[in-house]
């Protein structure tokens, strides 16, 4: 395509400018939704952050942050919105790659690639151990 | 305290330290540790992941508005990115081993470097010599400067490289972009020009952060009650700053003020990691 043989550095500089400002603003969307919520039900409570205990499993697997926004609980809303705010820039190395990729510029595509690689690696060892 | 007053004191304290830390360039995550740790009593690992949320917001709302206007050098990223996420990951599992109080010694470490690194003259070189690797690697680049594109070329990628993946530890074990230690190797080691250095470090900071985010996340510390407030807060603090920055320039006054408040945050952190050691 015509459109591919013209796709420079120029036009990736934009599509990831624009993926990293969607990302952050629908992120941020998302947290303040569910921090008007959490507050609005919890926010009389006694709040202490002074020993480390890790955080309540409903917002800590995928299932119970899933629940929990259908249930409506503040907590797992924010912690939606944080984990896409985690995943923006992960999106913006696909985008990188796939820029590469209309480039030709291998060299980059295969760095761009072992970026990725590392972060999901570190997604996947990172409750062991 | 009640979760209402203390999301309403994390939040200005968390505006402040975004405000503070773009007027500087030091980001907002050396403030905002110390503030959530000292005053707040906030255990340091959920300080660290809040943090590192926060840090992962404002660097890519930043670099979303720098990368468009074609300063960044993408390539350069991509590489030296390879280093920073190995790194953060092995310093998020590494945050695990360690002891709250020696976290928070090398936090305060750090942070006094970090201070001091914000006051030195910056120096806008151009014309390094050329080195084979920068060659293959295709990271010398050009930049728009007032109508006029610059050339520039990059030395000692291997130096750089190894800084780099040093920049990633520290990041995955304090919560930090650890900004100062990127520039570092691109600015002193790889003669990256400054104004290419400070926006591509922006451009990392993000994935680098994601990289040890993902194992923050499945330890649980990213509290979301406490993120909240630290990465809204942060990220307006940050919008707030870049806007005055655009109509004054970062006067060196307010970065003498800030490095001496941020020693002596740090000196504290370095006393009480020290006591709860004893």
């Amino acid at each position: 395509m015509a459109a591919q043989k013209t796709f420079k550095d120029t036009d990736m500089q934009r599509i990831l400018g624009w993926v990293l400002r969607v990302g952050v603003s629908l992120s941020m969307l998302v947290v303040c939704i569910g921090g008007v919520l959490y507050l609005y039900r919890h926010g009389r409570e006694v709040v202490s952050y002074q020993k480390f205990t890790g955080v309540p499993e409903f917002v800590h697997s995928p299932l119970g942050i899933w629940q929990g926004i259908l249930t409506g609980r503040g907590r797992a809303i924010i912690q939606a919105g944080i984990i896409l705010l985690i995943a923006t820039p992960v999106i913006r190395v696909i985008f990188s790659a796939i820029g590469f990729v209309l480039e030709k510029d291998w060299l980059y595509t295969g760095i761009s690639l072992l970026v990725l690689l590392v972060i999901v690696a570190s997604a996947l060892t990172g409750h062991g151990g | 305290m009640s979760v209402f007053i203390f999301t309403i004191i994390v939040l200005a304290g968390s505006y402040l330290a975004g405000l503070l830390g773009s007027l500087t360039g030091l980001g907002g995550g050396v403030v905002i540790i110390p503030l959530l740790t000292i005053l707040l009593k906030v255990d340091i690992h959920y300080a660290i992941g809040a943090s590192l949320v926060s840090v992962i917001a404002t660097s890519s709302g930043s670099a979303a508005a720098y990368v468009k206007e074609g300063i960044t050098n993408i390539r350069i990223g991509m590489f030296l990115e390879i280093a920073t996420t190995i790194g953060a990951f092995f310093g998020a599992v590494l945050a695990l081993y360690l002891h709250a109080s020696f976290i928070a010694v090398l936090f305060g470490l750090i942070l006094i470097f970090s201070a001091f690194m914000s006051l030195k003259k910056k120096d806008a070189q151009v014309h390094a010599p050329k080195s084979l690797w920068a060659e293959k690697l295709k990271l010398n680049g050009s930049y728009p400067d007032n109508g006029q594109t610059v050339e520039y070329g990059v030395r000692k990628v291997g130096g750089g490289f190894l800084m780099m993946l040093f920049a990633g530890v520290i990041s995955g074990l304090l919560g930090i972009g650890s900004g100062s230690l990127k520039v570092v190797a691109m600015d002193t080691i790889m003669r990256v020009p400054f104004k290419v250095s400070t926006t591509t470090s922006n451009f990392m900071i993000g994935v680098t952060a994601a990289a040890s985010a993902v194992v923050y996340l499945q330890r649980g510390y990213i509290s979301p009650g406490l993120s909240m407030p630290v990465v809204v807060g942060v990220l307006l603090g940050a919008l707030t700053g870049s806007k005055i920055l655009v109509h004054t320039h970062s006067s060196q006054w307010l970065r003498w003020v800030f490095a001496v408040v941020v020693t002596f945050l740090a000196v504290q952190m370095i006393y009480n990691g020290l006591h709860q050691k004893a």
